[in-house]
């Protein structure tokens, strides 16, 4: 436990100075942590549980700049997933309150262990909605892999435009779900 | 997007994320509010005439800690609201330390005075208007310590815009105390306190609704 710790968080502080590859290494081993965690917590609704895995990934990152190195990764993570758990069955309890909770007939045969596996929302049609001052950075930097400075002379948009953009455009994307 | 996905995007081209966000957005908040509440002051109430005078008797300095005192409290928890997985530790019992001590003050004061004067003490002159009046001035503090909440990551809504809101009311308590011509303990431990509260209920109602994320 304390040797995961130890590893996720140098992962971490290596990735929030700029090291790309540590900070994918730390994302894909906490995603299978968030994955156990949200799949214990959600067991009448498996095919919820990568959405939400999702979703927890997406707040990790957006909210990085608020890890002090000084605290447990532990304790910053499990608070994000706690706030994002809740968000959810909030959510979810507002949805049920307006159908008949108990005509739940039709659902016995709609769920079968391999959708379990994959996401229900699809990121990528979120994405689609987003105004292009953030989806156009996010798209070519993000997922085409061009630099800010090609991205840039394609839009037509200052470089700066380009970061925020990115940066406020994950955030949108955030409120997007939330929806 | 399947998850794999989902992290190459997010951490290709991550850029380096500088240490000290908190502090930073705190910092610049706390410098917008107090100048705001400070204009706010000058403008619509004016600073004291006799100001010069006033700063010679201790009261007026006790008067001045009391909002501060509520300012670095509220400054701390909101600092550590701002981050998920951190406690707020004592920050309601620290609370008691300012309030308990203009109490008390509040309470040797009545206790020595006149019977038929201790409800001027408590009064003053200006009562119906101090409270709104540092509800007012704690206007851009409010605007710029939401500002800096919504920027980071709150996981208690309700308590982190309690929190932002007595920041605020602290800071237009503090630029009052340059307006306002009372001195009495009394006073300052009922209308001041008033006050302050405002901003901090309103920021309570207010977390939910603003500081989701």
């Amino acid at each position: 436990m304390n040797a995961r710790e130890a590893h996720l968080k140098d992962l971490l502080v290596r990735g929030l100075s700029g090291e790309a590859a540590s900070y994918e290494a730390f994302l894909r081993e906490l995603s299978a942590f968030l994955r156990a965690f949200l799949r214990g917590r959600l067991m009448r609704v498996p095919d919820e549980v990568e959405d939400l895995v999702q979703e927890t990934l997406l707040a990790v990152h957006n909210q990085r700049h608020t890890y002090d190195a000084a605290q447990p990764l532990t304790a910053w993570v499990h608070a994000i997933a706690r706030y994002k758990l809740i968000d959810f069955l909030r959510r979810r309890a507002g949805r049920e309150a307006m159908n008949d909770p108990l005509g739940d007939e039709d659902e016995l045969l709609a769920t079968s262990d391999e959708e379990a596996r994959e996401a229900r929302r699809d990121m990528a049609v979120l994405l689609a909605r987003l105004p292009d001052r953030h989806r156009l950075p996010i798209q070519h930097v993000k997922i085409e892999g061009l630099t800010v400075a090609e991205t840039s002379k394609l839009t037509g948009m200052s470089e700066s435009a380009v970061k925020v953009g990115i940066h406020r455009g994950l955030k949108a994307l955030a409120a997007l779900i939330r929806e | 997007m399947e998850t794999d996905k989902l992290i190459a995007m997010l951490s290709r081209d991550a850029e380096p994320v500088a240490a000290g966000a908190v502090s930073r957005r705190y910092g610049l908040a706390l410098a917008a509010g107090v100048a705001g509440a400070f204009v706010l002051m000058v403008a619509f109430l004016g600073v004291r005439p006799d100001i010069a005078q006033a700063a010679r008797e201790p009261m007026f300095w006790v008067k001045l800690a009391l909002p501060c005192a509520l300012l670095a409290v509220a400054l701390v928890a909101a600092a550590r609201l701002a981050r998920p997985g951190v406690r707020v530790g004592y920050a309601a019992e620290a609370l008691l330390v300012p309030i308990g001590a203009i109490w008390a003050l509040a309470g040797v004061a009545l206790y020595s005075a006149a019977p038929g004067e201790r409800l001027d003490l408590v009064l003053g002159k200006t009562w119906a208007v101090c409270p709104f009046n540092i509800a007012m001035l704690s206007l851009p503090a409010f605007a710029a310590s939401f500002w800096a909440m919504r920027g980071l990551a709150p996981t208690r809504p309700a308590v982190a815009g309690a929190f932002s809101g007595l920041l605020a009311g602290a800071v237009g308590a503090a630029a009052y105390c340059l307006h306002c011509p009372e001195m009495a303990p009394p006073f300052l431990g009922t209308w001041y306190l008033l006050g302050m509260a405002l901003p901090a209920a309103a920021g309570a109602a207010a977390g939910p609704l603003l500081l989701r994320w």
